[in-house]
């Protein structure tokens, strides 16, 4: 796709609504051509008012600017921006048919009539939804009908896809199969992408990098590897996937000069007593059919997760001896300055 | 359904049925009868169509009522849309004061339009004012035209509102981002959205127009709409016949404009969803 390379930048954006809720604080942000980013948040933490910033939906605060490659596009309305959305609620237009909502944006464009049916016929076949070509929205399930938006959104080759929360709304399982195929449409057709999720597996699953928010304010940014096992501060640590915290005694080599380490829940194996760092009593087995996770106390001061692929069972109240795998030891930047910052006061 | 349910369903319609058959069915074909047995006999329900002055007034009334549901549909629409978007200090004594003349009766609205556009009225007197020339519509079918308008807009308003809360946004925001100007956005997604109540509450305000009497008679003088009329026919020149078989004509128009009205929401309620 010939538009499908471009970049986009954030130039000291922030937002301020009219009754003076602060949602954004003002930030830059870089998006490659090409690249998926994903915005990944708890509720209320400035991802979707970001996310309208770059669609032209908002606008943001005086001297903010959004650059699509070097073209500023800061007072352009969403409609002159020439971006693709995919709503969470689908907002497929009741009154049309699949057909009319994928063209409708072609019809905008006053595309001829042979050149947009080819169109249409083209996206149908890409989301594999051919057959419901003249069917009622109202006639097709959830997933049906995020295809039927996703079709909408690429048909006019837009420059940047923006997609808010597109599979929050469906079930479990079909979120993991549309996750998989929105996955590989975003690579096919190496469009410029920008996916808000609040949902972690989502954002590991999608992100070329992902943009950790919190407060308005971005936590990090890093590829999925560096936000997993290099969180830069504790609330990116505890916000993706599940993290233990051990006091420094026991690694002080590892733990440089901060007071605690971190370490996921798979990076502690159960071993034979003799090649134990220590042990903890089982307070809680979950089986989970592939592994068990144990929450284990008498380590720390708080409860140890375990997640453990041995076949066995774990009886609530038996010691269990653990060994830490050295490199799955982190520390917090910011703790660990802090901690310098302390001592030498 | 069970067919043992038929007796108790029965048992169960039969104090509507009775309440129906005595004060609607009856009075109705005894009306049909009435409006028979001048004498003209069955001729009379033409009447409408071959007495010049009952056309002429059935023509009136149905422009007049038509003019002030497209007046009313496209006033209420704007207000209602602004309200339901737009939260302000005072919004709500704003609805509540623009659903105000649901309160009141015919005459009252009537008695209204001449305070404003009366011999005696606020725009006579500013009007003399600027220009040195009163200008007085209140007894014409402008001044009938603003009254009904006046009591239309509350039905139509509330309608609408009701309707454009349930509207999603992302559904305009869907449409915008693929390019349309604003005034797709409107005949694309708002309108379509707005259609069944837009019918509705169009066929209700329609049917309010055609059967008004009280404002009418406030004014009265120069109007001859149909109401007006069957009263004349019916009080001045005691040709009861023609009266009645006119109220049957003014029943039957108004009736089938909400049969259609009924028929084209329903078919686009079935076509949205």
């Amino acid at each position: 796709m010939s538009s499908g390379n471009t970049a986009v930048s954030l130039r000291a954006c922030g937002k301020t609504f009219a009754d003076g809720t602060r949602a954004l604080e003002q930030l830059d942000l870089e998006v490659g051509g090409g690249e998926t980013l994903v915005l990944l948040g708890p509720s209320g933490c400035g991802k979707t008012t970001l996310l309208r910033i770059v669609a032209g939906l908002e606008m943001a605060d005086a001297g903010g600017r959004v650059l699509f490659n070097d073209e500023d596009v800061s007072a352009r309305p969403i409609e002159k921006r020439n971006v693709g959305m995919v709503f969470q609620s689908y907002a497929l237009f009741p009154n049309m048919s699949v057909a009319e909502n994928v063209a409708y944006g072609l019809r905008v464009r006053r595309t001829s009539k042979p050149e947009l049916d080819a169109r249409v016929a083209e996206m149908l076949a890409m989301m594999r939804i051919e057959e419901l070509a003249e069917r009622r929205v109202n006639q097709l399930s959830g997933g049906q009908r995020q295809r039927v938006a996703l079709a909408r959104a690429i048909a006019v080759r837009p420059r940047v896809l923006l997609l808010d929360e597109p599979l929050t709304a469906l079930d479990a399982l079909l979120r993991d199969r549309l996750r998989v195929e929105i996955d590989s449409l975003l690579r096919s057709l190496g469009i410029t992408a920008i996916y808000v999720t609040h949902d972690q597996a989502e954002a590991m699953a999608l992100g070329d990098r992902i943009v950790v928010m919190s407060h308005g304010r971005i936590a990090q940014i890093g590829t999925p590897q560096e936000i997993y096992h290099s969180p830069a501060n504790a609330f990116v640590a505890d916000f993706i996937g599940t993290v233990n915290r051990l006091p420094a005694r026991f690694f002080p080599e590892q733990a440089g000069g901060s007071a605690e380490l971190l370490v996921r829940p798979e990076d502690l194996d159960v071993v034979s007593a003799a090649e134990a760092d220590f042990t903890g009593r089982v307070t809680s087995s979950l089986f989970l059919g592939n592994r068990t996770r144990l929450v284990l106390e008498g380590i720390g001061p708080e409860p140890l997760v375990v997640e453990s692929a041995l076949r066995g069972r774990f009886d609530v109240g038996t010691d269990v001896p653990i060994r830490v795998k050295r490199e799955g030891l982190m520390t917090l930047p910011d703790d660990r300055r802090s901690s310098i910052e302390n001592r030498t006061l | 359904m069970d067919r043992r349910d038929y007796p108790t369903l029965f048992l169960l319609i039969l104090p509507a049925a009775l309440v129906f058959l005595a004060f609607f069915i009856v009075p109705m074909v005894r009306l049909a009868f009435v409006g028979a047995s001048g004498e003209d006999g069955l001729a009379a329900y033409v009447s409408v169509l071959t007495t010049p002055r009952h056309f002429e007034s059935m023509v009136a009334t149905i422009l007049l009522s038509l003019g002030v549901t497209l007046a009313a549909l496209a006033v209420s629409t704007v207000a209602g849309l602004f309200l339901v978007r737009n939260r302000f200090p005072g919004r709500e004594t704003l609805i509540s004061v623009l659903t105000l003349p649901l309160a009141f009766p015919g005459v009252v609205i009537g008695f209204l339009v001449i305070l404003l556009a009366g011999r005696q009225g606020l725009i006579g007197d500013v009007s003399q004012a600027m220009t040195g020339e009163k200008l007085v519509f209140a007894y014409s079918m402008a001044g009938l035209f603003v009254g009904y308008l006046y009591f239309s807009i509350p039905r139509v308003i509330l309608t609408i509102m009701a309707a454009a809360e349930k509207l999603d946004p992302a559904l305009e925001e869907a449409a915008r981002s693929l390019g349309a100007p604003a005034w797709r956005v409107v005949r694309d997604v708002i309108l379509p959205a707005l259609k069944p109540g837009l019918i509705a509450s169009g066929a209700i305000c329609f049917a309010t127009s055609m059967g008004a009497f009280g404002t009418a008679f406030t004014l009265a003088t120069r109007i001859d709409v149909l109401p007006m009329t069957i009263y004349t026919e019916f009080t001045l020149n005691a040709n009861i016949a023609g009266a009645a078989s006119l109220s049957i004509t003014l029943g039957l128009v108004t009736w089938a404009a909400l049969f259609i009205a009924r028929s084209l929401s329903g078919s686009t309620v079935a076509a949205s969803g």
